[in-house]
């Protein structure tokens, strides 16, 4: 059983306030067309680097929660951040990979490993203080609450199918209105 | 004896004066990898020295990343590495720091130059690159070689963070403690 990706997001997005929201590559188009706000974070600039600037802004703000929404392809391009933030362990870190088993920015090619490697499991081994899978919407939604509840760092799969492809507005997301706008509510919102 | 210090620091390189150039700088978190050549002069002792937050990263580019982010919390950074680590971030220095127009500020130890020579007439080619890479891509650097260069850092950090630009601190010399 999987989600459509769109639909785990809006379900996501009614619980995320003024949070900072590290969206990447396909999720990230997704996304900030459903969460429309400053906070978005989304000039991660190299694929994989999303978790690490996750950490840095969660260090950076301890007091703001910092939700990043991962690939499951850029985890495995930066698969040792989950033990650096492991060892960190900011408690206002939550790590979500929007797992659809390929590099579907780069032609939906499979990852390798797909449909065999566990990425809670190995958040667990990382020293994330909890993990979980989602594949059900309806389960999502029930869960989705105390899910967030918790200190961080703390991680889970969203297991999706794609849904309607977003619009890929790499120029927006390369491009310094977004990171002006960011630095701006960020600054504004201590 | 203080004409043989003033002697003795033109020659050698002491972590201790990097590390207050480094808190004069208004650095408070340090990404790091252990670099053998600035690992007992300069990460052990950055290790018990209070005011610093070390986040230990199992990959330089990670903390590329991690000090973008900290550039939007108005928090400064340092990435401490070897120039191995360097060469191996340039995707992420290039897109991140360049591209993005964001003060990545790099510390990076010269493993195996030879003291006294600039790194571009080293004999060892994965040296001989460095700086011709960081010139490529418009990265601004300085070698830090002895005591007398430790005046170069602080300036080059502030100015990375108030023209919002990318800066590496190449470290020559093997520091000592």
């Amino acid at each position: 059983m999987t989600m459509r990706r769109d639909e785990a997001l809006r379900v996501l997005a009614r619980h995320v306030g003024d949070d900072i929201v590290v969206p990447v590559f396909t999720t990230a188009f997704d996304w900030i067309a459903i969460r429309k706000h400053p906070l978005n974070y989304i000039m991660v600039g190299a694929m994989g680097l999303g978790s690490s600037h996750a950490l840095g802004l969660a260090l950076g703000r301890p007091d703001k929660r910092v939700i990043v929404l991962d690939g499951d392809g850029s985890l495995l391009m930066n698969l040792g951040s989950l033990v650096t933030i492991g060892d960190a362990a900011p408690k206002n870190l939550v790590h979500f990979v929007v797992e659809n088993g390929t590099y579907e920015a780069n032609g939906s090619h499979p990852i390798p490993g797909r449909g065999r490697v566990d990425f809670p499991e190995l958040a667990m081994a990382a020293g994330y203080r909890a993990a979980a899978a989602f594949s059900d919407l309806a389960a999502f939604d029930k869960d989705v609450a105390a899910f967030l509840a918790q200190p961080g760092p703390v991680f889970a799969t969203l297991q999706v199918e794609p849904g309607p492809s977003p619009d890929f507005d790499y120029g927006h997301m390369h491009g310094p209105a977004v990171r002006q706008a960011f630095k701006a509510a960020l600054q504004a919102s201590r | 004896m203080a004409q043989v210090d003033a002697v003795a620091e033109t020659n050698v390189l002491h972590g201790r004066r990097i590390i207050e150039a480094i808190r004069a700088s208004g650095v408070s978190f340090i990404p790091c990898l252990p670099d053998i050549h600035t690992s007992e002069g300069l990460l052990r002792p950055l290790t018990s020295e209070p005011g610093f937050k070390l986040i230990r990263v199992c990959k330089e580019d990670e903390g590329i990343g991690i000090c973008a982010a900290l550039s939007y919390c108005d928090k400064r950074a340092l990435l401490l590495m070897q120039y191995s680590g360097l060469l191996d971030s340039i995707n992420a220095l290039r897109i991140v720091g360049v591209e993005y127009g964001l003060p990545i500020c790099m510390m990076a130890g010269l493993l195996n130059k030879e003291p006294g020579v600039p790194p571009r007439q080293s004999k060892h080619y994965s040296l001989r690159i460095v700086e011709p890479i960081l010139e490529a891509m418009g990265v601004a650097h300085h070698v830090i070689e002895t005591d007398a260069d430790v005046g170069k850092i602080q300036p080059a950090i502030e100015k990375a963070y108030v023209q919002s630009r990318p800066v590496a601190l190449l470290i020559g010399g093997s520091p000592l403690p």
